[in-house]
């Protein structure tokens, strides 16, 4: 039984204040709501309040074919989008027991991690642009541009992509994206070294981060923490290593982990995170097999009565599709597990205590994307 | 011929000394530069910004977008002046008013040139000193009338931050002052005349450097409206042209900053083969490029790393220069 003091517990008095941060707010990064209760500038309670962008994905699901809610995987968190579009494919594949060409889950693999690197891009950028420096956040969205400039050739849209499909993947990959993937990877590691410049050994940096909003091991796994929030408390667990899907086994890397659980901790994850990715692509384009890249799927696919439980990495952590089929062509019922959710709440445990700068700092660190805890 | 042998205007000079009409000009002149300048400077910083954002900055009004910020001042004249229901409407009319006047009080006694100076002043650094400390009033008044809780937060940041910042910003002067013997802006620039004064106080110009930029509300030290933390401080509430008048203060106490640190350190309108104006202007806009650097580049402190700074570091480091510096003015 999880025991969060909730807000209600704590009483305003001639000291304490409400104030409500957001939904319009500059770094609540789209429509989260933070109920606060300051003492001064110090937070006694803080309750996030969600449901500002509840679209209702899971119900949409419900009343489509299996193949139509593969658009809507895209937009439940919207920076990771193809990493989503692959989950729910291998959910399906597993499922209905279909085979896909290894040249496919290769370029799922690659196009993956591109969508990692751009989603851990924004991230670090926002989180800094949090802090006060404004610069990054814009070399960073230079960089950026790159993939999605990529995957805006191989996938045909920039954000909300749908280029997995069952058994495969919509297109193959040609040889200008391959050598336009080494470039923009040789590009990043170079930039790199400004980024640790600019950022990382800034003391100003440093003193806003270290030993800022500590999420310890205990906390993080009582409230069900995953991805780089997780790994920044000294947990070593990453789906991608843990419980392997696609050919992720086949790959030589590692998974950064960092014991502080401070604010920087999970900066420096995310940073390692990055370098870890381009590691995996550039393994995956050494090693691009040729063939197919769909295998024969009808173009209505009826899975068989039953269900299954699929678990990925996305860039924020753990997800999970529960997806319950009766037979028919219309989904029984598809839950998703978003990590955003789990890592979102954990500030009600986090905050008290800590300055209004470092409740902010805090939640630009652990990288939420808003519509994906609503759905 | 001169103007001032014309009979009408010998007249006048009669009636009223030629030192008044000579401050009435200077005040006007002042009027018009203040606006101005600050519209140009918002543009400076914006372009400035910008090409060290990787993009171009401002280009579709005017040439390279040079005359965007009086299309801006247009716009938020125009804009209705909204007061929240809940404020206190006088203080919340008052604030803006009171923010802009030492802003051009200020520059009576900043000398352009050796002729440009509108008074001459026996107290001038003083006269800087003590009017620049009305603006902390004016943003308390604001953040308090607002109603809001981020201006109040902001407000209140305001109030004790200019306050720990201002005394390393005088015991900074101070080490000048004491070499000098002269509280007279002139004089001080006359007194480098061979060698600036930063050669002799480097450690004085990094205190007043840091000070400044604190006193003036620039990041790293933008606390007061710290966007990701209170939106946008103490005028939260403000719009059209009365947020235009804090936003125009703002650049004017940065311009007023830099003349000072170019007086105190930079031995102000000394230079050689140009008038002293345009040495004067050209080191101004030289610290108001660096200022502006420092804030593109550098996250924003927080408030209790903002005041152990002030209070551990800055100010024994500016006593322990200024009892050196005494020591050895009494040595020599």
């Amino acid at each position: 039984m999880l025991n969060i003091k909730t807000i209600d517990d704590t009483s305003i008095n001639e000291r304490v204040y409400q104030l409500n941060l957001g939904p319009q707010h500059p770094s609540t990064h789209g429509v989260l709501h933070l109920l606060l209760k300051l003492d001064g500038e110090v937070v006694v309670a803080a309750e996030p309040i969600v449901g500002y962008s509840h679209r209702g994905h899971e119900k949409m699901a419900e009343n489509r074919i299996w193949e139509q809610f593969l658009p809507n995987t895209s937009r439940i968190d919207y920076l990771s989008g193809l990493i989503y579009n692959q989950g729910y494919c291998m959910a399906l594949e597993k499922l209905c027991g279909i085979e896909v060409p290894e040249r496919a889950e290769y370029i799922r693999v690659i196009t993956s991690e591109l969508n990692r690197i751009s989603s851990h891009l924004l991230g670090i950028m926002a989180f800094v642009m949090d802090i006060g420096a404004f610069t990054p956040f814009l070399y960073g969205f230079d960089d950026r541009e790159h993939v999605l400039d990529l995957l805006e050739r191989v996938t045909g849209s920039r954000l909300t992509y749908c280029y997995n499909r069952f058994g495969g993947v919509r297109n193959d990959i040609d040889q200008e994206f391959c050598d336009g993937t080494r470039r923009f990877i040789a590009r990043l590691r170079g930039r790199f070294k400004d980024y640790h410049n600019l950022i990382t050994e800034n003391i100003i940096f440093i003193k806003r981060t270290r030993g800022v909003g500590i999420i310890t091991e205990e906390t993080a796994l009582e409230f069900g923490v995953t991805g780089p929030s997780l790994r920044g408390s000294g947990v070593n667990y990453d789906v991608r290593k843990n419980e392997p899907y696609s050919i992720y086994p086949e790959f030589d890397f590692e998974i950064p982990v960092r014991k502080e659980g401070d604010v920087m901790a999970r900066y420096q994850v995310r940073m390692a995170e990055m370098e870890q990715s381009m590691n995996i692509i550039e393994q995956a384009l050494d090693n691009l097999p040729q063939g197919p890249v769909r295998s024969h799927v009808p173009r209505f696919i009826d899975p068989p009565a039953g269900d299954i439980y699929f678990a990925f990495e996305s860039a924020r952590g753990a997800v999970g599709y529960y997806i319950v089929s009766d037979g028919t062509r219309i989904p029984y019922r598809i839950k998703v597990r978003t990590p955003s959710f789990s890592n979102l709440f954990v500030l009600t445990r986090v905050l008290p205590g800590n300055f209004i700068a470092d409740a902010i700092a805090t939640l630009g660190s652990i990288d939420v994307v808003v519509p994906e805890i609503d759905r | 011929m001169n103007i001032t042998q014309l009979p009408f205007i010998k007249e006048i000079y009669g009636f009223l000394g030629q030192d008044l009409v000579a401050a009435v000009i200077g005040i006007l002149i002042i009027l018009v530069f203040v606006p101005l300048n600050s519209a140009f400077l918002v543009w400076v910083e914006r372009k400035v910004a910008g090409h060290i954002q990787l993009r171009p900055g401002p280009m579709e009004v005017g040439p390279h977008g040079i005359l965007q910020t009086l299309i801006d001042a247009v716009k938020l004249m125009s804009k209705e002046m909204i007061t929240p229901k809940l404020a206190d409407k006088f203080l919340f009319w008052l604030a803006p008013i009171i923010i802009i006047i030492p802003a051009i009080v200020c520059f009576v006694v900043i000398p352009f040139s050796p002729l440009m100076q509108v008074r001459e002043m026996n107290v001038g650094i003083l006269l800087i000193f003590s009017f620049s400390s009305l603006t902390v009033l004016s943003i308390l008044m604001a953040g308090w009338a607002s109603n809001n809780k981020y201006a109040l937060i902001g407000a209140v940041r305001a109030v004790a931050q200019n306050v720990a910042y201002e005394i390393p910003l005088l015991l900074s002067t101070m080490s000048i002052i004491i070499m000098t013997n002269s509280f007279k802006m002139s004089e001080i620039t006359a007194a480098q005349s061979p060698v600036w004064f930063i050669v002799y106080q480097p450690v004085a110009a990094i205190i007043f450097f840091i000070s400044t930029t604190a006193e003036t509300n620039r990041a790293p030290f933008d606390l007061v409206e710290a966007e990701s933390e209170l939106v946008s401080g103490f005028h939260t509430e403000y719009t059209g042209m009365r947020f235009a008048l804090f936003f125009l203060a703002e650049y004017t106490n940065m311009f007023i900053a830099a003349s000072m640190g170019a007086v105190l350190f930079f031995g102000g309108w000394h230079g050689p083969f140009f008038p002293g104006l345009i040495w004067f202007v050209a080191k101004v806009y030289i610290l108001i490029f660096v200022i502006i650097w420092v804030r593109w580049t550098f996250p924003r402190l927080r408030f209790d790393q903002l005041m152990n700074f002030a209070w551990k570091v800055m100010i024994p480091v500016a006593l322990l220069n200024l009892m050196i510096t005494a020591i050895v003015l009494k040595v020599l």
